[in-house]
């Protein structure tokens, strides 16, 4: 018994039929067939699932996808823009390393995404802060810090 | 200076933009027409035998295809002593031992179809540690080997031991003399990605698999084999490998799982893909092994060391893999790492009813180096000597041979430990142990680096085919997994070859379109797949510049004619044709000119013109062409009963130092600041090395402070990250300084040495010794945590 659910994509309505106990994560990636946003363990320790939900960083995995009715949500796919050009966030973890495996990618893209709406010039430790929900295996984090950091001065720059 | 154009300089990895935007395909990701899933239904018990399976109501479950035991398909042995199967019959002997099976249309009914399966077991007494299987008379893990004789205890038939030099004598020259009994714990390799594969089979009976593996062509050696099982001999495997969510040796073996989706497709005609979740990773997927090691070790009056002395025994599991060879690397740095003449090394590896074991990162070398070099400060420490003047003292040199045999070419062990010691502000620091505990400590480690010859080859072939438009395609065997591998074969074959390492495209590996490769462990990725590239190039670029004596000249006349059209066109003052005579070419970033030749656009013929133009010949026939190189290092596969012999073309060194501040209240260490110097021969692409030592020693770090699998009776009890502790971004928060010692290694693709293990081997010791200095109290156990320190800091009260 599937049920309707309708919510902002990346900016596009979506209308999809998912199953009432389906997660956010398998609404985006089983049923909008999105599958950039990964499960790395299905109980929001791990934090590759994340993505935007009305702005806020959530774990995909542990959100009920019905609780996104009318809600606006953003996915690492929606970062890129039309003409399929990466974000100066995503660039900036291409320049400085910050993808190895890339499993964890674009969790920590996302991560980073909602930290930057929030603060567009974080500390270190700020970052470090944000990233804690966010496990990465290859990078020991030092190159993600630095994308993150990278991309924030580059927005400040180009702002001021 | 840099003699290169693109070695040595930052360039972007050319997988990172499909992995920010999410366009990378993980096994997660895949899926095929028809697909179906398939779930695994695991052992109750760690040790019991079966009484009864009975499958009739998971069969009945809608939407489920296939039903398997091992009493309903063919024998699939597995493991490299066989002593595995795919589906286990009559016995298990660990709580993962696979017992059925299910293909269904989703994985939520192939999952609950699983559960529905009924095994009746007969429980049986088990050994949940060398100590109990060791012991007269202790339940056998195997009643018999692979072969079917009968077997008396439970040690793993392996044998790797080295003896050198006179032990004894070495011990009479002794001054002072440590002895010491160091343990590591079972640990996850933690991929982010976890395990899973599809099985297709086509029409024909030949296999493909898409496989989280690190060794497609090993892997279908043992499909291959397989696939004879099913009455399918002579038909082939296909092994693809997808985007990896990292590897970390997960990928060295072929698995249990993956033989249970080649049954289920077999038996279902439909591609099936099993994909573990985390629970499954941790609980059902081969961890790094535990292990315990005896040390002795002795100096003589001035510190040089007289002897060493190891044994070490390793929880095995209840089924071999390659944990099980897990000395076979420990002989490296237990005969090598630091001068010692008098050396005996020998290794247990024992069955048991926990989780069998396998590769991870470093393969034996964490595990020893945890021992010897806490054991060096303690001799040190008992010596009266300074641990780093004790190092420098014993310190390898370039060009010596050591026990095992190993022939050091170059070796910047000495600069390593000195840049440490500089960056710590070691001999200002050490010993205080001021009222703030704080303490600095190091290691120091050695590692193969260039490949490790474990096998009859350990080769690496490559083909690399231009196209019309100026852009080479790879095709290398080895498997990138998050290490940067494609992108030091980008850089490489564009600086070898003269063109620009964007027009460099590595192909996805598949054994249908790459030559064979061993696999990609041993840090040998970079050093084979590179001197692999560098061969094919060279054949490729000497190929091409026969061609240019011809298409030089045509496309110059042609170009200058047209420019000639113009009004302000001046001729060259150049003679070209005389260059081009003499052929004298140089092809370098993407375009081909001729020595000295002004930089005139009609003087230089790009690189794509330049294939088309040899593809679609004027005079005489066209053609397209490709090259290949196969490059075999110079190496010995080692006697394992004698532990000697060369087993990699070169040797990494490197040295780890750390800063600690010790919480004698609360028994918490926390780390001021790391730094770690590695001997990396040549640095290909800063950015890929730096990350793989910076994610090295977080791995080290989880290793020496948190990370430990904990069983009950072989049961695994923190199944997920909520209670097996990885580093976050903010236990890494403190300042860590990377250095980079070029030695410039005449074995290595431009001097380069492999580098993707030592980053994490010398971490947990460095530690441990920063925490003596710190507190005076020596920690034997990994990990450290807070709780063995108030322990030890109340014994020595």
């Amino acid at each position: 018994m599937k049920v309707p659910l309708r919510f902002l994509l990346n900016g596009r309505e979506v209308a999809l039929e998912v199953q009432p106990h389906a997660r956010l994560l398998d609404a985006l990636r089983d049923y909008a067939g999105l599958t950039g946003t990964k499960e790395g363990c299905g109980e929001g320790e791990c934090g590759a699932c994340t993505v935007l939900v009305d702005g806020r960083a959530v774990n995909s995995c542990l959100y009920p996808a019905l609780e996104a009715e009318g809600c606006a949500v953003l996915t690492v796919e929606g970062l890129v823009s039309a003409q399929g050009g990466l974000s100066e966030l995503q660039q900036a973890f291409v320049e400085e390393g910050g993808a190895q495996c890339g499993f964890c990618t674009p969790g920590m893209v996302m991560s980073a995404a909602a930290l930057l709406s929030e603060n567009a010039a974080p500390s270190d430790d700020e970052i470090r802060e944000a990233l804690v929900g966010n496990l990465c295996r290859c990078t020991g984090y030092t190159q993600i810090v630095a994308s993150i950091r990278a991309a924030a001065q580059k927005a400040g720059k180009a702002q001021s | 200076m840099n003699e290169f154009r693109f070695i040595g300089v930052d360039t972007a990895r050319p997988d990172a933009p499909d992995k920010v935007s999410g366009r990378a395909q993980y096994i997660h990701d895949i899926t095929l027409p028809g697909m179906l899933w398939g779930a695994i239904r695991f052992s109750d018990h760690a040790h019991a035998r079966i009484r009864h399976i009975d499958t009739s109501e998971a069969e009945k479950l809608p939407g489920v295809e296939a039903v398997i035991t091992a009493y309903n398909t063919p024998e699939v042995r597995i493991g490299f002593l066989r002593d595995n199967f795919a589906l286990k019959r009559d016995k298990v002997r660990q709580f993962r031992d696979e017992i059925a099976a299910v293909a269904a249309r989703d994985p939520e009914t192939a999952r609950e179809a699983a559960a529905l399966i009924r095994v009746e077991y007969e429980p049986l007494p088990g050994v949940f540690s060398p100590e109990e299987a060791l012991v007269e008379g202790a339940p056998l893990v195997h009643e018999t080997d692979a072969r079917g004789r009968a077997r008396k205890d439970n040690i793993v038939p392996v044998r790797f031991a080295h003896h050198s030099g006179d032990l004894e004598a070495g011990k009479r020259a002794s001054r002072h003399v440590v002895e010491g009994e160091y343990r590591v714990p079972l640990i996850q390799q933690s991929c982010m990605g976890t395990a899973g594969c599809i099985a297709s089979f086509d029409a024909r009976g030949n296999l493909t698999l898409v496989a989280k593996t690190q060794i497609p062509f090993l892997a279908q050696k043992d499909f291959n084999r397989a696939l004879g099982a099913l009455g399918l001999e002579g038909r082939n495997t296909r092994v693809v490998v997808p985007a990896l969510g990292g590897g970390f040796g997960t990928g060295l073996d072929t698995h249990a799982y993956e033989y249970i989706a080649m049954l289920l497709a077999w038996r279902t005609g439909r591609p099936v893909k099993i994909l573990y979740n985390r629970e499954e990773e941790f609980a059902f997927l081969s961890p790094r092994q535990s292990a315990s090691a005896r040390i002795r070790q002795g100096c003589d009056e001035n510190g040089r060391l007289t002897f060493r002395e190891i044994e070490v025994v390793q929880d095995n599991g209840a089924y071999t893999s390659w944990g099980a060879t897990f000395p076979s690397v420990m002989l490296v740095p237990a005969t090598s790492l630091y001068r010692v003449q008098n050396v005996s090394f020998e290794s247990k590896i024992v069955y048991t009813n926990n989780t069998y074991c396998q590769a991870m990162r470093g393969y034996g070398n964490p595990e020893i180096t945890w021992p010897i070099e806490s054991s060096i400060d303690e001799l040190a420490e008992l010596a009266g000597i300074d641990p780093f003047d004790m190092r420098l003292l014993n310190c390898n040199q370039p060009g010596e041979t050591t026990p095992m045999g190993l022939k050091i070419t170059t070796c910047g062990l000495k600069e390593c430990l000195e840049r440490t010691a500089a960056s710590l502000d070691w001999k200002e620091k050490r010993g205080r142990q001021d009222a703030k505990r704080r303490g600095v400590g190091m290691a120091g480690v050695i590692n193969v680096a260039g490949g490790g010859k474990i096998y009859r080859s350990d080769g690496s072939g490559i083909i690399l085919k231009p196209d019309d438009y100026g852009n080479v395609n790879v095709s290398y065997g080895g498997v990138e997994m998050g290490q940067g591998l494609h992108s030091a074969l980008a850089l490489t074959v564009a600086e070898a070859l003269g063109i620009r390492p964007e027009n460099v495209i590595v192909n996805q590996t598949d054994t249908a379109s790459c030559p064979w490769d061993v696999g990609t462990h041993a840090s040998r990725g970079a050093f084979m797949a590179c001197n692999a590239a560098v061969l094919a190039a060279r054949k490729l670029k000497a190929r091409l510049l026969e061609w240019a004596a011809e298409i030089y000249p045509q496309e110059v006349e042609e170009a200058l004619a047209r420019a000639r059209r113009h009004s302000s066109f001046k001729e060259p003052d150049f003679d070209w044709r005389d260059a081009a005579r003499r052929g004298q070419f140089e092809l370098a970033n993407g375009i081909l000119t001729v020595t000295g030749a002004p930089e005139l656009p009609e003087l230089q013929v790009d690189f794509g013109r330049l294939l088309r133009a040899v593809h679609f010949r004027r005079q005489g026939p066209g053609t397209t062409f490709a090259e290949d190189a196969f490059y075999e290092p110079p190496t010995e596969l080692p006697d394992w009963d004698k532990g000697i012999g060369n087993m990699s073309a070169t040797y990494a060194f490197g040295a780890q130092g750390v800063e600690v501040e010790v919480d004698e209240e609360t028994g918490e260490v926390k780390i001021l600041r790391l730094v770690a110097v590695h001997d990396v021969g040549r640095v290909l692409n800063p950015q890929t090395l730096k990350g793989q030592i910076y994610g090295a020693l977080a791995q080290g770090i989880g290793y020496a402070m948190y990370e430990q699998v904990l069983t009950d009776k072989g049961r695994v009890l923190n199944p997920g990250f909520t209670d097996y502790k990885l580093p976050t971004a903010c236990e890494m928060g403190f300042p860590i300084d990377v250095q980079l010692v070029e030695t410039n290694d005449p074995e290595g693709p431009f001097g380069a040495k492999g580098v993707g293990e030592p980053g994490l081997v010398p971490t947990a010791p460095a530690i441990a010794n920063a925490i003596f200095d710190a507190i005076g109290v020596r920690i034997r156990d990994l990990p450290i945590t807070p709780e063995k320190i108030l322990l030890a800091l109340r014994q020595r009260r």
